[in-house]
């Protein structure tokens, strides 16, 4: 075996930027190694990372060690006639789409970033734009590789409670190594896509539940700072992939091109307060406006459509020194009521939040620790920095608690570990099986730490 | 763990019946603290501390601890440190001494020094080796502004702070990038019984305004905190008043 090199002490942190912590970084570039790795893990526990997209400390280990797992990026075979892929944890989804969509595949399930592991997608059970029609990542899911504690790889199927564990688990089941999965076959690699303008959160709830069923993808971006009889203005973007014959004549050459452009990315240091209630207001007036009132069948990239964002590497770094909390809750159908009041809580409390995305989720997955149930999901960003926010989103906590409803973990950084336990009632199950699958806590991160999990 | 608002979960106070610390343990304990450990010499104010934060929800518990018996603080504090992890440490112990009288007694001097000083050095370096091996955490370093600039009225005091204040400067340097994040928090004259019976100086503050500067000190994850916040700016001038003038100013 080769022999790894001394594990290097770096800081961790996720996508908000908040709380780092330190952790003795391993690199990973096999699965033999991944085994060998388990060992840094001895004192500490230790946790795998992918590319670092959880906003809070989900993919962090103070103290202990964190497994790179970008080094395990291979794909392995893809089967183009039954639409499948077998590929290492990894693998991130802009590496897929490069692989799939010449071969007229797609990734079943896309969150509003490709920089996402295959392995992370899976541990957070990630959701997209198309959940209401296709469910969360996991439902895709084949057969995974896991690493568990006590060093044995073991081949996971769906409908055992281990795959109900992993599929949301947080990574605290064992390290992913690789995954087959059910791909989405395509024509072409644009889309279709009609856009429409909310005039507030009553007109857009009723639109969305209209309609929502004609779109494979379908979300909407609300203006959270709207206040009055706008609050809840909103514009929603919903379409499907497009048909071979919708191109023109001109792209029908390589319709299955994937070619994202990207910006200059975001400078390190950013001024802090830079996204204050003024530029935000501004910047969501200016966008609302500037949306179409109607339009159908526009032809969109694809990176246009789900990952607008990819577009800006380090866009997180807008929020500067401070960073930024994500706050993605969902509450069940019948609870609308409740939705009402937190969108005109935030809207009240004047969070410089712009592009909050409301959606409508479907079936829920199986994994007990996964986010995702039937109702209507909203996702914020607010600087971390603002002054009240963490008692004002405890407050949220607590409608989302009484209207039956969830925080997602894969975004979250401040929950209480008492109120996860009202959130989440498979949390019992989910402690029992690692207590008997890792009965030393191997699998261990700052997020399992804050949260008890 | 610290959550996404430098909010701890667990705390340690060293000096657990100061005013200070019982004030931010109070703030902390109301957002998310939920483990409280209240070092100090055992005392029925020590343990009456304690039983209000456990009338607050939190699990807060005893440590017998002396600043002055540097010996004791590898053991006791390590003990500590070996069952738990500890998201944040408030080295709140000090004493003022009685500047007159310490003047005519060098030995009663030297025990606001050893206090103020000696033993935070002691206490300190142990907190900051735990905290890195732990990868996360802050240490919370109560200074004061008598350390900023020698005064007659109280040198004694003041040199010990301003020893403490450059030892967690600079321990927060050495400790730049391993995930612990030090904090020198710089109060003005605090209304408190340490300080009951004397003149207030101007910019007086209290226990509960220095508790919430801390608190956004850790959201900020600042290194350095004044309270009030103005003394930034009146201290850096008075830093450089010339002594002649210095002396002859009624601080």
């Amino acid at each position: 075996m080769p022999s790894t090199p001394a594990p290097e002490s770096v800081s961790v942190s996720g996508w908000g930027r908040t709380a780092p912590s330190t952790a003795r970084l391993v690199r990973p570039r096999t699965h033999a190694e991944a085994a060998a790795a388990l060992d840094a893990c001895a004192e500490r526990g230790g946790i795998a990372r992918g590319l670092g997209r959880a906003y809070g400390d989900a993919a962090q280990n103070a103290g202990g060690a964190v497994l790179d797992m970008t080094g395990l990026d291979r794909v392995h075979t893809i089967d183009a006639d039954a639409g499948t892929v077998v590929c290492d944890a990894g693998v991130s989804l802009h590496r897929l789409m490069e692989v799939l969509l010449p071969l007229g595949l797609f990734v079943p399930v896309t969150p509003g970033t490709r920089y996402v592991t295959v392995g992370g997608a899976i541990a957070a059970d990630i959701h997209g734009k198309n959940h209401h029609v296709s469910g969360s990542f996991a439902r895709h899911v084949l057969a995974l590789d896991l690493l568990t504690a006590d060093g044995t790889v073991r081949t996971v199927e769906p409908g055992t409670p281990l795959f109900d564990a992993t599929a949301g688990g947080m990574g605290l089941t064992g390290v992913i190594l690789s995954a087959t999965l059910r791909l989405h076959p395509v024509e072409t690699s644009l889309m279709a896509v009609d856009t429409e303008r909310a005039a507030d959160l009553d007109d857009l709830m009723a639109r969305l539940t209209a309609t929502d069923h004609r779109y494979r993808y379908s979300v909407a971006w609300i203006d959270l700072l709207a206040r009055g009889a706008a609050t809840g203005r909103a514009v929603l973007t919903r379409g499907d992939h497009a048909p071979l014959a919708a191109l023109p004549a001109r792209a029908r050459t390589a319709p299955l091109a994937f070619r994202p452009r990207q910006l200059p990315p975001a400078p390190r240091f950013v001024p802090e307060g830079l996204l204050g209630r003024r530029s935000v207001g501004l910047f969501n007036e200016l966008w609302y406006r500037t949306a179409p009132r109607s339009r159908t069948g526009e032809l969109q990239k694809l990176s246009a459509f789900f990952h607008p964002l990819d577009g800006v590497p380090h866009w997180n770094r807008v929020y500067g020194r401070g960073g930024f909390v994500q706050y993605q809750f969902v509450v069940g159908y019948g609870q609308e009521e409740a939705l009402r009041r937190i969108v005109r809580r935030i809207s009240a409390q004047r969070c410089p939040s712009f592009l909050a995305v409301l959606k409508r989720f479907g079936e829920a997955g199986a994994g007990w620790l996964s986010f995702p149930v039937p109702g209507w999901t909203l996702a914020l960003d607010i600087p971390a920095n603002l002054p009240g926010l963490g008692p004002f989103l405890d407050e949220l906590d607590e409608e989302v608690t009484a209207a039956g409803g969830r925080v997602y973990l894969a975004k979250d950084s401040r929950l209480r570990p008492g109120t996860l336990t009202a959130m989440y009632p498979r949390l019992p199950d989910f402690r029992a099986l690692r207590q008997e699958l890792d009965p030393n806590a191997l699998f261990r991160s700052d997020l399992s730490r804050r949260l008890n999990l | 763990m610290k959550d996404a608002f430098g909010t701890p979960q667990s705390l340690l106070i060293l000096g657990g019946t100061s005013e200070i610390a019982l004030a931010t343990a109070r703030r902390l304990v109301a957002r998310r603290t939920r483990k409280v450990w209240l070092a100090g010499r055992p005392s029925p104010a020590l343990e009456q501390a304690a039983d209000h934060l456990r009338d607050m929800g939190a699990d807060a518990r005893t440590v017998p601890f002396d600043a002055l018996d540097a010996e004791s603080h590898t053991d006791t504090l390590g003990a500590l440190f070996a069952d738990n992890d500890i998201d944040m440490v408030l080295l709140a112990f000090g004493i003022l001494g009685d500047q007159a009288r310490d003047e005519d007694d060098p030995l009663a001097a030297v025990r606001v020094a050893q206090t103020n000083y000696t033993g935070a050095v002691s206490a300190g370096l142990i907190c900051a080796r735990a905290l890195q091996a732990q990868g996360h955490g802050s240490l919370v370093v109560l200074s004061s502004v008598a350390g900023e600039r020698a005064r007659r009225s109280n040198f004694i005091y003041g040199s010990s702070k301003a020893g403490l204040d450059a030892f967690a400067q600079g321990l927060g340097d050495a400790l730049h990038g391993t995930g612990v994040h030090v904090m020198v928090v710089r109060p003005g004259f605090v209304r408190s019984k340490m300080t009951a019976g004397l003149d207030e100086a101007p910019m007086a503050t209290t226990p509960e305004a220095v508790a919430e500067a801390i608190e956004t000190g850790l959201r900020r994850r600042s290194e350095t905190v004044w309270v009030p916040g103005a003394l930034r700016v009146v201290m850096s001038a008075l830093r450089h008043v010339p002594r002649p003038v210095f002396r002859r100013l009624p601080v």
